[in-house]
């Protein structure tokens, strides 16, 4: 385990034990020590996971559900095993809410297109925030478009913080759900889900959190938060691409139609018509991602393992290094300065195009992204074409952090 | 590979000072591109004598190859029949994708060389020959608009 001494009564991870845990960081880019601050967009894997999947396609592959010989069974048990340990990640009531499923956007769209249908209709609102990602907005957009629904937005003020007034506010009879991010992939804001939880449910109306930002870098307790649907991918907390998760109270997901048909989602089929499979497997149609979801669960022990408390502790003091040391270079600009922050550092350098910053910072070893962070609306918001995105996981160190500001610096200096 | 093979004196230069930035008004035609991936907004607008570029102007934001492409190509291709214009547009095109593609006789534009060696950033350089095209393209003075996606 990769965890010091008790300190002050928490564990302090261990960067340099932490970054060995995961392969591909002692690798070198363009010639240098790679420094990978792209968290944010997807997270690396750590040996645990990479051998789990492994020992799953070496050892246990059959399809799920299905057969009666020992593989298929070996295969449901591990599969069915990763939904359990989902279920204790969230601290979800039963294993019949935790849907898997391809990742944070088949989440929202699955929830849109089936909940959202049987319960939105013409002037109907729909409330998400100016901080949303792409992929919690088009799919609202096109619900709306369908059925004849608003979409209204949740402004923020200039530190990047959801405006809580504004938001109760719109708060109305005509609105039928809150679509919300937990941490805003952009800026790093922390959002206040319990108030904007509590003040949904005060009216009746069910809340969706976009959780993609937020599951690797703090405990999410879906009963605490008391939020109606969650939605993550895996690929964003040490697990692989290709599955995520869905947890939707169960009361909800039993009054949802299916969303796409074929094998596993029925109990009976006919020519003409079919019968329904119990929660949640009324909601995976096909093979599902058997791998990706043993992978997933080998990622939630990892994490635990290290402690997401700790991990949360760790992240914050690279941020808060991190900030520090960018402040320090003329004409660097932090966007988004909310109090309560994840650690995603959204910054320009006066004179450079993010672009290119992207392409001097890769040079020197530095993975950063560069670009809208698939949140067109909120960069027109704040009048920028594009920032650059330096984002953290428990793996980086403060070296990390020096190697970033070496290279904004040698940006600087190449654009003089 | 080296950065000052991509950010060259003379790319740092035209990023800093672009040569024929702004709009032409009146104008024959103009079009607009964009690089949904990076954000990057382009607007050309042409006057044209009979069969030739008699002026253009481009204006946006970009990067510095986006830029300074732009700029380039901007002196480059001001008075020149559309024919050739068109041949510079296959020889860039060249030069930006194909290893073994000479820059002999391009004068500034064997510049943008070094941006094959970044496949990330060759959109950046061809945004600009794409949109001119889709300029000269025009028939009447709607803007067209043309997308490196």
């Amino acid at each position: 385990m990769s965890v010091n001494r008790p300190r002050h009564g928490l564990h302090l991870l261990a960067p340099l034990q932490v970054a060995a845990d995961f392969p591909i960081l002692s690798r070198h880019v363009n010639g240098r020590r790679l420094a990978y601050l792209d968290s944010g967009a997807s997270t690396q894997r750590p040996r645990a996971v990479i051998d789990a999947v492994d020992h799953y396609e070496t050892h246990l592959h059959a399809n799920v559900h299905r057969g009666v010989h020992s593989l298929s069974q070996l295969a449901t048990d591990a599969y069915e095993g990763a939904r359990e340990r989902v279920r204790r990640f969230l601290n979800a009531a039963s294993t019949r809410e935790i849907v898997f499923v391809r990742g944070t956007t088949e989440a929202i769209n699955l929830v849109a297109q089936t909940w959202g249908r049987g319960n939105i209709g013409p002037d109907d609102e729909i409330i998400v925030s100016a901080l949303e990602h792409h992929a919690n907005l088009v799919p609202w957009q096109m619900l709306a478009a369908a059925t004849g629904a608003r979409l209204r937005v949740i402004p923020i003020d200039e530190y990047g913080q959801i405006r809580f007034e504004a938001y109760q506010a719109l708060l109305n009879d005509r609105t039928r759900l809150v679509a919300i991010t937990h941490v805003s992939n952009a800026l790093g804001t922390i959002v206040p889900l319990r108030r904007i939880i509590e003040a949904a449910h005060h009216v009746g109306v069910p809340v969706l959190v976009d959780g993609a930002q937020a599951v690797a870098h703090a405990q999410v307790d879906v009963r605490a938060l008391d939020c109606d649907f969650y939605c993550f991918s895996g690929h964003k907390l040490y697990a692989p691409t290709g599955i995520g998760v869905l947890y939707a109270r169960e009361s909800l997901l039993q009054a949802m139609p299916p969303w796409q048909g074929g094998g596993d989602m029925i109990r009976t089929v006919t020519y003409e018509r079919s019968t329904w499979n119990d929660l949640p497997y009324k909601f995976e149609a096909g093979t599902p991602n058997i791998s990706g979801a043993i992978g997933l669960a080998a990622a939630m022990d990892y994490v635990e393992g290290l402690g997401l408390p700790q991990v949360a502790a760790h992240e914050h003091e690279l941020l808060t290094a991190a900030t520090a040391a960018l402040m320090r270079i003329p004409g660097v600009h932090i966007h988004g300065t909310a109090a309560e922050k994840a650690a995603i550092l959204s910054f320009t350098l006066k004179g450079v195009h993010p672009h290119d910053l992207g392409t001097v910072l890769d040079h020197e070893g530095v993975a950063i992204r560069a670009g809208h962070h698939c949140a067109m609306p909120l960069m027109d918001l704040l009048g920028l074409p594009a920032t650059a995105r330096a984002s953290f996981g428990c793996y980086n160190t403060l070296e990390d952090v020096e190697q970033l500001e070496t290279a904004v610096r040698k940006a600087a200096e190449v654009f003089r | 590979m080296q950065l000052t093979d991509l950010y060259r004196e003379v790319i740092l230069d035209h990023n800093r000072h672009p040569r024929n930035f702004g709009r032409l008004d009146p104008h024959d035609a103009e079009a607009k591109g964009h690089n949904p991936l990076c954000g990057d907004q382009l607007t050309v607008t042409v006057c044209r004598e009979g069969d030739r570029l008699s002026d253009l102007r481009f204006e946006g934001n970009g990067c510095a190859i986006s830029v300074a492409s732009a700029s380039m190509m901007s002196e480059a291709v001001k008075g020149l029949d559309l024919p050739a214009v068109d041949a510079l547009f296959q020889r860039i095109h060249a030069l930006l994708t194909e290893p073994a593609a000479s820059s002999e006789g391009l004068g500034k534009l064997a510049a943008l060389s070094g941006v094959r060696e970044f496949p990330a950033r060759v959109k950046c350089a061809s945004l600009c020959w794409h949109t001119l095209n889709a300029a000269l393209a025009q028939t009447d003075t709607t803007a067209a608009t043309v997308s490196t996606e």
